[in-house]
């Protein structure tokens, strides 16, 4: 096969998606894809949902058939991790020693729990890896009431706790901040579910740390001692830019590209959870854990690799499923300072719409995926919201939407 | 396995085998099936996993819940009386040989 090759470090949603968007948009070249999970590329998001319920397997998370792969001239490595990259060689260096050359590299390297910092932490378990949702299975299996804490009350924390109650065991959730998910999304939006989990008999904790892990116990930092059977933390990740950084590219959280996800070298992009990127409408770099920011991300590199860079500019967008609730966020709410509440609060059906000043920084849907849906396109056209406009009795996101189509 | 025919707007089909417990979505996707492109991953959240069904299928599909008939009124191509979420059409024995038809575009 003639054309460029392109190597991609990491095997996740985001390194799988730039081999299949490259192949998808014409690229002739080879593609190979290494990952260091014994697995072939799979879906992380159904980890702490169905495959820690246990209603799905390892086959019902894949993200392509293996015959995919064949089919399409992708050759996936697993189980290999990359040990270095020397770019002026422009060849990355497996921990085999095998070396493969390159015309364009893509690091799609992911990122790794945070360690917890107390005394105690390797009675902790993460959860981001299939393997580490098998350890967690394991623990739980055939059992019913058992006392788990959860460290962290983010996204993963959350979504952990549901799955673990509806499996009939006691849960306690432990969060330092002054109410869950902190910069995720709105107080009103935490509120709702922050009183659901109470609903649902967990214990949610907040505005406490954790001083230290015994075998059995778990100390928090204003004295209390909880009984624990099992530990699972989730306080947020490190990016894997290890391996960028010593190849001589800039890293800062993450491996820092510009607003094209290209480092100063211009054969070497970043993208997904390892990639701090230049966003003008944020005012300077962030970093995006999420699906849509890996698929999307990659979509862009593709073409750039085939001569077609564009600035990344695709609209952020997150989800979380616990118990029945359906949260959908469009946009970058962190650093609101005004919201307004659509829809039907008491019966758990509702929108915030977040924003700072008069400017709408993103819409929280819960259980109401048709304003997901709405916000989306909206503020896709470019088109923008008030408060005031908001706020008006009778506010139809739907008329919004079609006055600026 | 069930197999399911995919026919891409362009009049491509494309036969697949797809585990019971899959849905149609994951079996166009798996495979490789241009013109699905479930964004969501699966949630009905997104509306891009549209497909047409078969005018003459008479197999028997899971019921269209009321998020599903929502959200498809934002797809990207015009819905028809036989427009579903191939991500709300899990894949079942009687399922064998269903036929969909991919719009021109998901987004």
């Amino acid at each position: 096969m003639r054309g460029e090759s392109v190597v991609v470090v990491g095997a996740g949603q985001a390194g799988c998606q730039v081999a299949v968007s490259l192949r998808e948009q014409g690229h002739r070249g080879s593609i190979t894809l290494v990952g260091d999970e014994q697995a072939a590329p799979y879906q992380r998001p159904p980890l702490t949902k169905a495959y820690l319920a246990g209603e799905t397997d390892l086959a019902g998370l894949v993200l392509r058939q293996d015959s995919y792969y064949a089919d399409h001239g992708i050759q996936v490595v697993t189980g290999e991790r990359v040990i270095g990259v020397d770019r002026s060689a422009r060849v990355v260096v497996l921990g085999c020693a095998r070396t493969i050359g390159y015309d364009h590299l893509v690091f799609a390297t992911g990122a790794r729990p945070r360690p917890l910092p107390v005394p105690g932490a390797e009675h902790v378990l993460n959860l981001r890896t299939v393997a580490d949702a098998d350890v967690i299975r394991q623990k739980l299996e055939g059992r019913t009431g058992l006392d788990v804490v959860v460290i962290g009350g983010g996204f993963i924390g959350l979504e952990f706790a549901a799955v673990v109650r509806k499996l009939r065991h006691e849960v306690t959730v432990v969060e330092t901040q002054p109410r869950v998910m902190q910069r995720a999304v709105s107080e009103a939006t935490a509120r709702h579910l922050t009183n659901r989990h109470r609903r649902e008999g967990v214990q949610v904790l907040t505005g406490t740390g954790v001083a230290a892990v015994r075998e059995g116990f778990v100390e928090l930092t204003d004295g209390t001692v909880l009984v624990a059977d099992l530990v699972v933390a989730g306080i947020g990740v490190i990016p894997n830019a290890e391996i960028a950084q010593r190849s001589g590219l800039a890293c800062d959280d993450g491996i820092v590209v510009d607003a094209h996800l290209r480092t100063v070298d211009p054969r070497v992009h970043a993208i997904g959870d390892c990639a701090r990127f230049a966003r003008p409408l944020s005012g300077g770099l962030v970093r995006l854990e999420s699906v849509q920011n890996a698929v999307d991300q990659a979509g862009c590199v593709a073409a750039a690799i085939l001569g077609s860079a564009e600035p990344y500019t695709a609209l952020p967008w997150f989800w979380s499923d616990q118990y029945d609730v359906k949260l959908q966020i469009a946009g970058l709410t962190d650093g609101h300072d005004r919201t307004v509440t659509v829809g039907d609060p008491a019966q758990g059906k509702f929108s915030v719409f977040c924003f700072r000043g008069d400017r709408l920084l993103g819409v929280e849907a819960y259980n109401r995926p048709v304003d997901f849906l709405m916000a989306r396109r909206l503020m896709d056209s470019g088109a923008t919201l008030t408060p005031e406009i908001v706020g008006r009795p009778g506010f139809d996101l739907r008329l919004s939407l079609q006055q600026a189509a | 396995m069930p197999k399911i025919t995919y026919v891409t707007h362009d009049g491509i089909e494309t036969v697949v085998d797809v585990a019971v417990n899959e849905t149609v979505m994951r079996g166009g996707v798996l495979n490789g099936i241009k013109g699905i492109v479930a964004q969501c991953g699966g949630g009905a959240s997104c509306g891009t996993c549209h497909v047409y069904v078969d005018p003459e299928n008479t197999k028997p599909l899971a019921e269209m819940h009321q998020v599903e008939d929502e959200l498809l009124y934002f797809t990207a191509c015009e819905r028809k009386e036989n427009s579903r979420l191939s991500c709300q059409l899990p894949v079942t024995e009687e399922l064998d040989g269903l036929v969909v038809h991919l719009p021109e575009k998901q987004l």
